[in-house]
């Protein structure tokens, strides 16, 4: 048995990678949300296409919704499972080396698939527009996630695998199966594909892509982080623990029906649009499951919510999780769903879920931890209250847009006079959206600023620091 | 044993959590998803629904280049007042031919699963190059540079068909030999607006 005074001396956790991809995660955010702010300018003022190619509407929102989900979406997610994963288990990072294989390879995969998208190199399927082999690229680099994260749970010094860590094992696995299933295609040339499946098959298949890369990426996998964060900040242990079993297995389990509530009333069987309604329905259920064992986490520590902004961010992640996630069933019925269908509401439903929930928690999340990777304080608390309030204002704001948008476009594009005849042609809808988009443009550059202030914020908490060396616990070094 | 104590099995050892969630994610897609994939009305074509030629198929793929479904859907819904706006409710059978689909899944722009032979070339024309010369209000982006590429610039569109024949497609050789010189002359908008301008006609004007 090796010595753990040796152990002790040499065993850290692999801390210097998690600062890494939290650094590259913020600023992903702020270009991927600097290109949102573009192109929602774009829809008010069109003249800012300027005739380019690579900056007209349909290559940028592209871009934009690639950035912000895959660049500072998932290296804040593998940042954090990292993270969590080696406190969790009290030990180093099973391959640090992989982990930062998987670090730098995922960087490098976003900035050249961004600029492929920008090329108008996109297979169009939503969330899945890299072509071919950028869709191998990320698999390699997802099996590597896979073997860090695993590897790491299979050598721990403590025999429960915490909650946090279930959540990132469903992201890692179910994200993988989905992957791969959907881009199946044949290549035309190293640039170009076409997909396996075709017309209402097609469709099928890619929303049950899709729905998931939103479930158990930016659902699930953000829970992992507020299952592990939450009760870290709020010093409390998770109010409980039955419920976080429930939580977790009935969420994995339904989430993977809903997919077709993205095709009610398209050309695909009844019965599969119905069962997707259904289970959007039955959904409700372990997502507020999840929101109830947060905040009931927190509901005795509320005082610290003055003092600790990342807290703050927390908990009103939590509150936006539990509108998105209530507001998601109802817009899956299908009565609901033929107003709401392909109008602006989908977008803004997507934003009350995307900023309120997971930009938020993110935020909450690397406030708390920045000032601890490089083990210093936070340079101004101040900016940090500032940048909440401009993250709420902006929020709010762009769903409230976005609802009066899509309200009015999904009830007058279907509104009919005495004689049946249609009421309003398009493009009287149309110029009617001017003042929302408008609206919508403000609130994303409120947003945007936020983001800039904590990006400026971390730069003056971090300069001249470094990422310091966390031991596991002597207790778990002992035993092993 | 209760609920909780098998719980504490499955979490205290990594693999079976491992095939406990691959299992359970599983369940959803293997009774919803796959028998659609077997479904043989879901891939047989509707009568009058074709391939693309070489010149439509370009256009497509410059529909898709240019991220057109990212505002414009091609799926009308089986409702009253989205079949008098843009004609007859969409059928599974005339997307036979479409990999990838573009269903879409929001309407910045009108729904164009029907566009076909509403507008003439000439329209197409200046509304591509600049919609606002025909269409006072549009916030749609402006698209010069497809008058400029030609339509065989890629040079690949042998290789398209010979792919699409592995699917399923019904190419012939002749036309895949022939593809090459149907593009000849053609620009990519002439390409995108052959593609419009084929869109949703399988049913005719005014068939329900």
């Amino acid at each position: 048995m090796p010595d753990p005074a040796k152990k002790l001396s040499v065993e850290i956790y692999s801390d210097r990678v998690v600062t890494t991809l939290v650094m590259f995660s913020v600023i992903w955010a702020v270009i991927g949300m600097l290109a949102g702010v573009y192109v929602a300018a774009e829809m008010v003022w069109p003249a800012l296409n300027f005739d380019q190619s690579w900056l007209s509407f349909g290559r940028l929102r592209t871009f934009h919704t690639n950035v912000v989900i895959f660049g500072f979406g998932v290296s804040a997610l593998m940042g954090t499972a990292y993270y969590s994963v080696q406190r969790t288990s009290h030990v180093r990072l099973y391959a640090s080396n992989l982990a930062w294989f998987t670090c730098w390879a995922w960087q490098i995969a976003i900035l050249a698939g961004g600029i492929s998208l920008l090329m108008g190199l996109t297979t169009s399927k939503e969330y899945a527009e890299l072509e071919w082999p950028f869709d191998i690229a990320i698999t390699l680099v997802w099996v590597c996630f896979a073997i860090v994260f695993f590897g790491t749970i299979a050598k721990r010094r403590i025999k429960q695998i915490y909650i946090s860590n279930w959540f990132y094992g469903g992201l890692i696995i179910v994200i993988a199966m989905l992957h791969i299933v959907n881009n199946l295609a044949l290549p035309v040339t190293l640039t170009k594909s076409y997909s396996l499946y075709a017309g209402a098959q097609d469709a099928i298949v890619q929303w049950w892509y899709g729905h998931n890369a939103v479930g158990f990426l930016l659902t699930g996998g953000f829970l992992g982080m507020m299952y592990y964060f939450l009760p870290k900040q709020a010093e409390r242990p998770i109010w409980s623990y039955k419920l976080s079993i429930v939580a977790f297995w009935a969420f994995t389990y339904s989430y993977i029906w809903a997919g077709p509530h993205h095709l009610h009333f398209n050309a695909i069987p009844e019965w599969v649009q119905n069962l997707g309604m259904v289970m959007s329905l039955v959904l409700l259920a372990p997502s507020w499951a999840s929101m109830v064992n947060g905040i009931m986490t927190v509901s005795s520590a509320w005082e610290k919510l003055r003092s600790d902004p990342s807290l703050k961010f927390i908990v009103l992640a939590l509150a936006f999780y539990g509108l998105a996630t209530f507001e998601g069933p109802m817009l899956a019925i299908k009565s609901v769903n033929i107003i709401s269908h392909f109008t602006e509401w989908t977008i803004g439903h997507v934003h009350s879920g995307a900023l309120g929930w997971n930009a938020m928690i993110t935020y909450g999340t690397f406030y708390f931890l920045v000032p601890r990777l490089v083990g210093g304080n936070l340079y101004s608390v101040r900016l940090a209250n500032i940048h909440f309030w401009l993250a709420l204002a902006g929020t709010i704001l762009y769903i409230v847009a976005l609802w009066g948008a899509g309200v009015s476009q999904g009830v007058l594009w279907l509104s009919l006079d005495d004689l049946g005849e249609l009421r309003y042609s398009f493009t009287e809808v149309m110029a009617a959206m001017k003042p929302y988009y408008l609206l919508r443009l403000v609130a994303g550059i409120l947003f945007f600023i936020g983001t800039l202030l904590m990006i400026y914020n971390f730069f003056k908490t971090i300069v001249g620091r470094r990422t310091i060396a966390v031991r596991p616990p002597i207790e778990s070094l002992a035993v092993a | 044993m209760n609920g909780v104590q098998l719980h504490q099995v499955l979490e205290k050892n990594i693999g079976l959590l491992i095939f406990g969630i691959l299992f359970v994610s599983a369940i959803g897609g293997l009774v919803q998803v796959l028998p659609s994939l077997f479904q043989e009305s879901l891939k047989t074509a509707s009568p009058n629904t074709k391939v693309y030629s070489p010149l439509e198929l370009v256009g497509r793929d410059v529909y898709i280049r240019e991220g057109c479904s990212t505002c414009h859907s091609q799926q009308i819904r089986p409702l009253v007042a989205e079949v008098e706006r843009y004609g007859t409710y969409s059928r599974a059978g005339e997307f036979v031919y479409d990999r990838p689909f573009l269903w879409g899944s929001k309407r910045t722009g009108p729904d164009l699963h029907r566009i076909g032979g509403k507008y003439s070339n000439e329209w197409h024309r200046i509304h591509l190059i600049n919609p606002r010369d025909v269409v006072q209000n549009s916030i749609m982006p402006a698209y010069p540079w497809l008058a400029e590429r030609a339509a065989n610039q890629d040079g690949d569109i042998k290789n398209k068909l010979q792919v699409l024949v592995k699917l399923g497609h019904p190419y012939t050789d002749d036309d895949i030999e022939s593809s090459g010189s149907m593009l000849e002359g053609q620009s990519e908008l002439d390409a995108l607006i052959a593609y419009l301008q084929v869109l949703g006609t399988a049913y005719a004007k005014g068939e329900q």
